[in-house]
């Protein structure tokens, strides 16, 4: 732990990260000349930017992330999708049917019902209304099976690893496949039942742990010893 | 709750407490963070006779809607006393003083969080007091600002506070029940320790302007003292299993 002390540490709110002039990349704010930490998390100093991993909090949506949502609403025309977080998705009927059509209510909910789970993108956020979503996109749309689960929106990176590296340890030796939304819902699907378990405990895994360094060879170690 | 009473004696020749404690000594402080599962974030303190819980809920939705703000999120909070939390029940309505003192917790944590980044949102933060022992918001402000920490709400820093005051004709630190009736001043102070800025600063009682001061350093040392049990209650949280790597 020693020498990795100078780049990451363990910080809460308010605490001192660095004079230097940096960008501030996230999670951290300008007090005068100090940078200073607004959560719980890790702080990240590279060359030109300062910033925060956090270890806790909300999901915010962002303009381009992949998230996982629920149909709770079907109107005229347009859709809303619980997404995880404080603002609900609002999935637009042209988005589906195309610019121009007028798709009747029935149309509207054969296309997709309430309690459906979708995989869609962030189109627009602004603070002014609720996030867009789209599904207009290859590998979006309806998901119709697996098994729905949920982590902490923070831990998404980490499930996801450098270069996606946990996701295909986790998908080579379970073969499940995994969609992973940036809100912190995840789909595993899988043939065989005792590879969706694995999976699901690797999940959970990574959910318990994600604060510790050597994660994916303990993931690893966890996915090759027999019980689960 | 309760009137003077004159027989008590609050301190005595060799300067200790009623209770044992030196002049400038708090009480025993206890945090845990993150004890309820169904809330964000989570923290109960036991500061001296003080159990106090909290729970903080969102950003999410503002219900009523009127009370939105399309510029920024806003904060509320509920500080409410058990029927059970006193000597004799308490009715559970809201009362004169538990508006007051939601209000004064309120406005003690908002230059600390920053909700501008959730507009049209609320925070909501709710503070039960199951025993109290005197110095019930100062505890409940801790707690609260360690639950808002627990939730992931951004914050300029942790706000932590203790109260000062003044009992038999000495400055003491962390006023309890009893020198809070009987004595002359009592001091709740909220601070912020690394912006150095408080954010609660309340006086019941009176003080010259040289104790006033004496009064408010003292508070701060207590202030400081609450903070690192803040933070150890977060780590504790957070960074424990880590450190057997």
């Amino acid at each position: 732990m020693k020498k990795r002390e100078p780049k990451k540490r363990y910080v809460l709110p308010g605490d001192f990260i660095t004079t230097a002039p940096l960008r501030l990349h996230g999670n951290v704010v300008l007090e005068g000349k100090r940078i200073i930490s607004t959560t719980i998390g890790l702080s990240d100093i590279s060359d030109d930017s300062a910033r925060v991993i956090s270890l806790t909090g909300a999901y915010i949506p962002k303009i381009d992330d992949l998230v996982i949502g629920t149909i709770t609403t079907v109107s005229g025309n347009s859709w809303f999708a619980d997404i995880n977080s404080c603002y609900q998705g609002m999935l637009l009927g042209q988005d589906v049917f195309g610019r121009g059509s007028y798709p009747t209510a029935t149309e509207m909910r054969e296309r997709l019902n309430k309690g459906d789970i979708i995989f869609a993108k962030i189109a627009n956020f602004d603070r002014q209304r609720e996030p867009l979503i789209s599904i207009a996109d290859k590998n979006l749309g309806r998901i119709d099976s697996g098994e729905l689960t949920g982590i902490s929106p923070t831990r998404i990176p980490r499930l996801i690893g450098k270069r996606g590296s946990m996701i295909q340890t986790i998908e080579a030796s379970t073969n499940a496949t995994l969609t992973v939304g940036q809100n912190g819902l995840v789909v595993v699907s899988c043939e065989e039942t005792n590879g969706l378990l694995k999976a699901l405990a690797a999940i959970r895994m990574v959910d318990e742990q994600a604060h510790l360094v050597d994660l994916t060879d303990r993931v690893k170690k966890m996915l090759e010893s027999d019980g689960v | 709750m309760g009137g003077r009473e004159a027989n008590v004696v609050l301190l005595d020749e060799n300067g200790i407490r009623s209770d044992g404690r030196k002049v400038n000594e708090t009480r025993k402080v206890t945090i845990k963070a993150g004890v309820l599962k169904n809330a964000n974030g989570s923290a109960y303190i036991e500061f001296g006779g003080n159990k106090i819980l909290a729970g903080v809920f969102g950003p999410r939705d503002v219900h009523p809607k009127h009370m939105s703000n399309p510029d920024t999120g806003i904060l509320r909070v509920r500080y409410h006393m058990e029927p059970f939390s006193v000597g004799e029940r308490k009715k559970p309505a809201p009362s004169r003083r538990e508006i007051e003192i939601s209000k004064v917790i309120k406005e003690a944590l908002e230059p600390a969080v920053m909700l501008e980044n959730f507009p049209r949102t609320a925070v909501d933060v709710f503070l039960e007091v199951l025993q109290a022992d005197g110095g019930t918001r100062c505890a409940a402000l801790d707690a609260a600002s360690v639950a808002l920490a627990d939730a992931g709400i951004p914050m300029r820093d942790i706000v932590c506070a203790c109260a000062a005051g003044k009992a038999g004709d000495a400055l003491i630190l962390d006023v309890n029940n009893e020198e809070d009736q009987a004595g002359q001043a009592d001091m709740p102070i909220g601070y912020m320790p690394n912006l150095g800025k408080i954010t609660l600063l309340q006086l019941d009682g009176v003080l010259t302007p040289d104790e006033y001061k004496k009064c408010i350093e003292l508070g701060l040392e207590g202030c400081k003292q609450v903070y690192e049990i803040q933070k150890n209650a977060l780590r504790e949280k957070y960074f424990s299993s880590s450190d057997n790597n």
